[in-house]
């Protein structure tokens, strides 16, 4: 009953959709090309931030609402390691690094005592996140920061039917598709992922096996803010550093992991493509209201499938 | 929780108390002026900016006017309208300052203005706000702004880019609020009076931050573009478009290649050079007061901009303004500060980018620079003045009739495709 | 559905996790004792004489201080911290009653206000007559709580199909959501923009937009929604959401809809956040987008928490510590650091004291009375535990 009642609605949606991308082709074609491509390194860019967020989530059952802190500061911090070094590359390092240290501080030395206490948990996040905000706008002020890539991947590359298309947001679409791949693969084949897998699916299992639970959440609080203070500076680099984008990355991360699932990254990657391409089709085709777009999908999503598209009933 | 309370409402009361008694007895001679400016949130550099503006106008007569000691009072907002009443309401009602000097952005100058019918005895001037609305619409008898407004800053810019740049078809990218509005009309009245076109609007939301799409649906046939947006939103529209291999030229409202975004940190744009502008200053006026002001500026403040931005250059003319009035009536603000009022609405305020004068709606009547931007010696970007609109109304020096049958700039006003 | 019924299957030795620790509470006798004192109440309903029981000095003392400060305190006091800080408190209880009744920690509560005061500045009077439409007043008033509490309704419903800590993310996206709607909408919220001029009518020939006047109309509403609360949370209903709260599946065991009692939550919390939100449009005298976005959300949260989430008079409290730090901090210590005290002040509660102020006065009393070696009133301070350990947890994952 359920099944047919969710493949009816996934036929409306998508006939519609279907035949809005027909006229968008016939209408302009390179513009509705562009646009995929634009939703598309859109979306890597949430999903690089929302991958953290939902793995964290997926096994601490921590809602950590500074996720967006640790992209704001990870993208500042790299920022300055950037212009020390002159090197690009350093300053992405050096964002995930900061930003996996502060992961690892803040389980440590905070979110392990209140273990299983989620609501105080969260509310500990907020506390950080406003306080991580004016710290950041002490030292860094209220100035605009960008980074200076190497040249081979600013610039243009001419790509069949589309036209010039910008290097740098390729190389970002591709990062994304490894990081993805490399997540994967941590948690499909390592010893380590296996654990963060299995303590996702029973965290008290986990720990009757004779793991260090502890140990386990530990890392996987390090790999999902270090994924966060990746992603601010190789977002930072495709658009720009401000105070601000704390909050409008992590709103991004709250909707694509409620529309993906919580607590699955294959999610994440799904619900970054719908929301990414949403925004850019909602910026290119109905500019005044792009950003609600992303609030409609996300309701209907609550309204039928409470628990995301791929999460499962808990 | 008993005691806790009647504690605390004993410290409020005597707070209270001592506030009215210290007020009373410091009246005859100390002049308050509250200073209410954007620290927090996103205009929080240029709140800063525009303190040190005020600052400096203050500093300028050595703290005091008349014999009286010049008390500044500060407060913040975070650009929200609603803070913003509420700052000025407890610099009012609980600092009891006499003269206010703010607030920074459009929304919070119309709310403010709102609030200064309630209060006829204190007067106040604008700080950085640029908004038509605040002394177009409903304007309130105690408010008075010195500085010229969002549409005053674009006049003479259409017509230098329709007849000096021969742009004809252009095409528009701008926030989606009052500001732009304001601004793209004191371009477009005369752009469109001119004959330009200008085929293809794009308003986008405020903060919007990715703009490939907006990028992708350009016209290609137009010969420039009006860009105007501000803050993080310019540098990354700017980016983003040279990214996207975008090669036209462009025109720019008054903050969209200002100081802040000039001066970004992280590499510059070379593509940026030459992209004409307008707005109520430049940096590189080349008058000896202009000179003097910026010398000023730069050795009061160290941790300053390398020349001072719109804002700290706005709220100096207003605290000027302030200041100025004042001396004409000797620190006089007996009688419901009529007298004040009346020399502030005569005032002929000398300012580093000429005279100033108000108009029946206590509104700025000065004038608008036409910038290019170059590149100095030093490698630094800055805003060469190419040509210089002496005196510019509020209503963009068109007729009455004229700019009343236009109305208020909006999405679709003006509009000439 | 009767409270005793309720009782019965309920053990309160079962409660579950505290919020304050994350330990089960011990069954104490006091606990015991508060219990069979609350139950009777609750189903006597509200007699006369029940009522008189439960007023003590304490609340003569604050209801006269409240009744009296406007006559001692400036204007200033009167209307910028009174009155503002008894129309957030107004908010924040529908956020303490939601939170620590319902276990359901709601960010959208500003939200909820927000549309309750845009529905009065576009139906109503405003600065922008183009968009408002002039209705009566009192029309307008009543549209715009009706239409807070339907709103609230939808978005429980959207946020309770999933349940514990999805709901604050759920709730904030919903918020967020809403404040970039009325940014970009031109036509119905007059976008960036806002509206100004919206200000209280004059009726029975008092402006009640004056500081005295509008501080008793505040107080009044602030009153008639703390006592609701404390009524609503001994009523039958109240006694059945936290049963929801604290386990959920036993009372749907028991022939109780949870879903059905956590909506009807969000409905009530939402009435109550829309009488909030029409008093602080009329208190700032415009609305914007601002007005609900982020910061704001956040705030009441933070208000309500400051002051405790357990008792309804905390979100006064939090309300009033607000409202002094958010006036006068910038003459104690810069204002440009206002958020970074304010992140502090909030974080040492959550880490240290989660009941927030409400749990360190109890702290000083315990302590006061270990020294006086009193024994009476320890048993009162555990009659107001007994109502509020809100519990969230997705149930069945653990």
């Amino acid at each position: 009953m359920t099944i047919v009642r969710r493949w009816y609605w996934a036929w409306i949606g998508g006939l519609i959709i279907a035949a809005l991308a027909v006229w968008g082709i016939v209408d302009n074609q390179r513009l509705f090309l562009v646009t995929t491509l634009n939703g598309l390194t859109l979306a890597a860019l949430y999903f690089l931030v929302a991958s953290g967020f939902t793995l964290v989530f997926g096994l601490l059952r921590n809602v950590n609402l500074a996720h967006g802190s640790l992209y704001l500061l990870g993208a500042y911090v790299g920022w300055v390691v950037g212009e020390l070094t002159g090197s690009w590359f350093v300053a992405v390092a050096a964002g995930f690094l900061f930003a996996a240290l502060m992961g690892l501080v803040l389980q440590v030395g905070v979110f392990r005592f209140m273990q299983g206490d989620d609501l105080r948990q969260t509310m500990a996040t907020i506390g950080l996140s406003i306080i991580a905000a004016d710290v950041a706008l002490w030292i860094w002020g209220g100035q605009i920061y960008q980074f200076d890539p190497p040249s081979w991947i600013t610039g243009t590359t001419a790509l069949p039917l589309v036209g010039k298309f910008s290097t740098y947001r390729l190389v970002l679409l591709a990062t994304a598709v490894v990081i993805g791949i490399g997540l994967w693969a941590f948690l499909a084949y390592t010893r380590v992922g296996m654990m963060i897998r299995a303590g996702v699916d029973d965290r008290g299992m986990l720990s009757a096996s004779g793991v260090n639970v502890q140990m386990v959440f530990a890392i996987t609080f390090a790999i999902g803010a270090g994924l966060a203070g990746f992603a601010g500076v190789v977002g930072g680099t495709a658009l720009s550093i401000a105070p601000g984008e704390d909050t409008r990355y992590l709103l991004a991360s709250l909707v694509v992991v409620i529309v993906g699932g919580m607590g699955s990254v294959a999610g994440a990657a799904l619900g970054a493509v719908l929301i990414g391409v949403a925004e850019q089709f909602g910026l290119a085709y109905a500019p005044t209201y792009g950003i609600v777009f992303t609030f409609v999908i996300m309701a209907l999503v609550l309204a039928f499938r409470p628990q995301g598209i791929l999460g499962r009933r808990t | 929780m008993t005691k806790r309370t009647a504690k605390l409402f004993g410290a409020l009361t005597g707070a209270a108390i001592a506030t009215v008694l210290a007020a009373a007895a410091q009246a005859q001679e100390t002049v308050k002026i509250g200073l209410l400016a954007t620290l927090e949130g996103p205009f929080a550099a240029g709140g800063q900016d525009g303190m040190r503006g005020a600052e400096l106008a203050v500093k300028e007569r050595g703290g005091t006017v008349a014999g009286k000691k010049i008390e500044l009072v500060k407060a913040s907002s975070d650009a929200k309208p609603d803070v913003a009443v509420n700052s000025t309401r407890k610099l009012v009602e609980q600092d009891k300052v006499q003269i206010m000097v703010g607030p920074l952005s459009g929304s919070e100058g119309i709310a403010v203005k709102e609030y200064s019918k309630s209060q006829p005895g204190v007067t106040f001037i604008n700080g950085g706000s640029g908004a038509q609305a605040t002394t177009l619409l409903n304007p309130s008898p105690n408010f008075f702004r010195f500085n010229t407004d969002g549409g005053q800053w674009m006049v003479g810019l259409g017509d230098y880019a329709y007849n000096t740049k021969k742009f004809k078809k252009m095409a528009l990218v701008a926030e989606d609020y009052a500001f732009p509005y304001s601004q793209v009309q004191g371009f477009m009245a005369e752009f469109c009076k001119a004959g330009g076109k200008v085929t293809h609007k794009a308003w986008v939301p405020l903060g919007g931050k990715d703009y490939s799409s907006v990028i992708a649906k350009l016209p290609q046939d137009v010969d420039a573009l009006l860009v105007v947006l501000g803050g993080s939103d310019a540098v990354n529209f700017l980016s983003q478009y040279e990214q996207a291999g975008g090669d036209k030229p462009m025109v720019g409202g008054s903050i969209t290649v200002d100081q802040t975004v000039l001066n970004f940190k992280g590499k510059r744009r070379e593509s940026l050079l030459g992209t004409a502008a307008a707005g109520p200053m430049a940096d590189s006026i080349d008058t000896p007061e202009w000179k003097k002001f910026v010398a000023d500026y730069k050795a009061n403040f160290k941790d300053g901009f390398p020349s001072p931005s719109l804002f700290a250059f706005v709220y100096y003319i207003n605290m000027k303004a302030a200041l100025d009035a004042l001396e004409a009536v000797k620190g006089d603000l007996s009688g419901n500060q009529e007298k004040y009022r009346e020399a502030l609405k005569a005032l002929k305020l000398k300012t580093p980018v000429g005279e100033i004068t108000l108009d029946e709606n206590r509104q700025a009547i000065g004038p608008t620079f036409i910038t290019e931007v170059a590149k100095g010696p030093d490698g630094v970007f800055f805003n060469k003045v190419v040509k210089t609109i002496p005196k510019v109304d509020q209503k963009l020096n068109l007729s009455k009739e004229e700019f009343e049958k236009m109305g208020l700039g909006s999405r679709d006003v003006p509009n000439c495709p | 559905m009767s409270a005793a019924q309720w009782r019965k299957a309920m053990n309160f030795s079962d409660a579950g996790r505290n919020w304050s620790g994350g330990r089960p509470v011990a069954a104490t006798p006091s606990d015991a004792r508060s219990a069979t004192r609350s139950a009777p109440a609750a189903q006597a309903g509200v007699s006369l004489g029940r009522l008189w029981s439960h007023i003590r000095w304490r609340h003569v003392i604050v209801l006269a201080a409240v009744l009296v400060y406007p006559w001692i305190a400036s204007p200033f006091f009167t209307y910028q911290i009174g009155a503002q800080a008894l129309a957030l408190g107004l908010i924040a209880l529908s956020l303490t009653f939601l939170a620590g009744y319902g276990g359901m920690l709601s960010l959208a509560q500003m939200t909820v206000a927000g549309i309750a005061g845009y529905i009065v500045a576009i139906l109503g009077v405003s600065g922008t007559p183009e968009i408002s439409l002039g209705w009566p007043w009192w029309l307008v008033v009543i549209l715009a709580v009706a239409g807070a509490t339907l709103a609230a309704t939808f978005i429980g419903w959207l946020s309770v199909r999933t349940e514990g800590i999805y709901t604050i993310m759920i709730t904030l996206a919903i918020g967020m959501a809403f404040f970039y709607l009325a940014q970009q909408n031109y036509a119905i919220f007059n976008g960036f923009q806002g509206f100004q001029k919206v200000v209280p009518p004059v009726v029975l020939g008092i402006d009640w937009r004056g500081p005295v006047p509008f501080y008793y109309l505040a107080l009044f509403w602030a009153l008639a929604g703390y006592f609701f609360v404390k009524y609503l949370t001994r009523a039958p209903f109240g006694i059945a959401l936290q049963g929801v709260r604290d386990n959920a599946r036993r009372m749907r065991a028991l022939g109780f809809s949870p879903v059905a009692h956590r909506v009807a939550a969000y409905a009530v919390a939402g009435a109550i956040a829309g009488i909030g939100g029409v008093l602080l449009v009329w208190y700032n005298g415009l609305i914007s987008p601002g007005s609900v976005g982020t910061s704001w959300l956040i705030n009441i949260l933070i208000i309500a928490v400051i002051g405790g989430l357990r008792h309804p008079v905390g979100s006064f409290i939090g309300a009033i510590v607000f409202v002094l730090l958010q006036n006068f901090a910038i003459d104690l210590i810069d204002r440009e650091r206002f958020n970074l005290v304010i992140g502090l002040g909030f974080l040492v509660i959550v880490l240290f004291s989660p009941d927030g102020l409400l749990g360190w006065w109890d702290k000083v009393k315990e302590w006061a009375l270990r020294r006086t070696g009193g024994r009476r009133s320890a048993g009162r301070s555990n009659e107001w535990r007994s109502v509020g350990v809100p519990q969230v947890r997705p149930v069945g994952r653990q």
